[in-house]
C-alpha cells in the first residue's frame, strides 16, 4: 500500500544493522566471498544464505557434485550468521560445535540454499539449526545443529 | 578413466598427491597429502581466501570442517583394498581454538570399520600437534559395489 506509507516502511536503525551484516558476511569474510556466498535474507529470526553452484566447488568430478566440504562451510557460515542477527549488540562468537547430517548428494549446476535460525541463546551460549536444500525447501541435502560461544570481553565494556 | 579407476592407478604408484588432484573442491583448497612414518597427513596449505574471521585474523570453521572431512575420506581411499568412494553421513566437528592463518595439518583414524559403516575420528593442529585446533568424528557408508 504505497499511499499509507509510515514509519515501519523506512528502515530502521535494527534493519540497518542487518544490512550492514549482510554485506560484511558476503564481503568481508575472504572465505564467504571465495565460496561466493550471497546473504538473501537476514532477520533476527533467521538468514538465508545462496551458495551457487561453481565447478571448483565440485567432489567427484565423475559426477560434478558438489564437495560435502563446501556444505560444511555454507552450514557453518549461516548458522554464525543466524547467531549474530539474533544479538542485540555485536559480540564476536565463536564455533563451539557443529554436526551435519548429509542426506543426498547436491544435484550438480544448481544454486544450494542454507538457512539458519538461532532457537535458544543463554548469556554464554547460542544454539543453531540449519538445513541446506535445493529449488525447494521440501528438497533437504543436508541438516545441521550448531553451538557458539558469545564473547564476554565486549560485552562487559 | 573414471575417478575410482584414476584413485586405483593413484594408490598403484604410491601418488597421494595425484589422489588429491583429482578433487577440484581440494584444490580449491589447497590440499596435499603425504605418507610421514606410517601416518597419512593431509595439509591446508595457508591462503588468504581460508580466511573467515579478517579482524582476528582467524581460518573459516568451514574450512577445518572441509580439511577434516577430506583427511578421513583420504585415510579411508588410501586403506582401503578396494577403491570405493566414502559417503559422509554425519560430521561432528569441535572447535578448540580459533585456527591461525597458517598451514594447518589433519589425519583420520578409523575407530571401526564394518561392511557397511566406517566409524573415524580426525583431528586438526597447526604448529603444536599436542594443541589442535579442532576434532571431528563422522560416519561413512562405504557399499563396496
Amino acid at each position: 500500500m504505497p499511499d499509507e506509507r509510515d514509519e515501519r516502511d523506512v528502515p530502521d536503525e535494527r534493519d540497518q544493522l542487518k544490512m550492514r551484516m549482510a554485506y560484511a558476511f558476503s564481503q568481508g569474510v575472504p572465505h564467504n566471498q571465495a565460496l561466493g556466498m550471497r546473504v538473501l535474507e537476514m532477520t533476527a529470526t533467521g538468514v538465508v544464505i545462496e551458495l551457487p553452484y561453481d565447478p571448483k566447488l565440485v567432489g567427484n568430478p565423475d559426477t560434478g557434485t558438489l564437495h560435502g566440504g563446501a556444505i560444511t562451510a555454507l552450514l557453518d557460515g549461516c548458522s554464525g550468521a543466524a547467531v549474530f542477527a539474533a544479538l542485540t549488540e555485536l559480540v564476536p562468537i565463536a564455533t563451539l560445535d557443529l554436526r551435519i547430517d548429509y542426506l543426498k548428494p547436491a544435484e550438480p549446476g544448481k544454486s544450494v540454499i542454507g538457512k539458519a535460525s538461532c532457537y535458544n541463546m543463554t548469556r554464554n551460549v547460542a544454539f543453531t539449526r540449519a538445513v541446506a536444500y535445493q529449488d525447494t525447501e521440501a528438497n533437504v541435502i543436508a541438516h545441521s545443529v550448531g553451538t557458539f560461544m558469545l564473547s564476554t570481553k565486549l560485552r562487559k565494556s | 578413466m573414471t575417478l575410482i579407476d584414476r584413485l586405483t592407478a593413484a594408490k598403484a604408484s604410491h601418488d597421494y598427491q595425484g589422489l588429491i588432484d583429482l578433487v577440484p573442491y581440494a584444490t580449491f583448497l589447497g590440499l596435499t597429502a603425504a605418507m610421514q612414518g606410517d601416518e597419512l597427513i593431509t595439509t591446508m596449505r595457508y591462503g588468504d581466501h581460508l580466511i573467515g574471521n579478517a579482524s582476528l585474523p582467524a581460518l573459516h570453521g568451514g574450512t577445518l570442517g572441509a580439511l577434516l572431512e577430506s583427511a578421513a575420506i583420504f585415510e579411508l581411499l588410501w586403506r582401503a583394498e578396494t577403491a570405493v568412494l566414502p559417503k559422509t553421513i554425519t560430521l561432528t566437528v569441535d572447535y578448540l581454538r580459533s585456527g591461525a592463518p597458517v598451514d594447518t595439518h589433519a589425519r583420520g583414524i578409523v575407530t571401526r570399520q564394518g561392511r557397511r559403516i566406517t566409524n573415524v575420528r580426525m583431528e586438526a593442529w597447526q604448529a603444536d600437534r599436542g594443541a589442535p585446533v579442532a576434532t571431528a568424528h563422522a560416519i561413512f557408508l562405504v557399499m563396496r559395489s
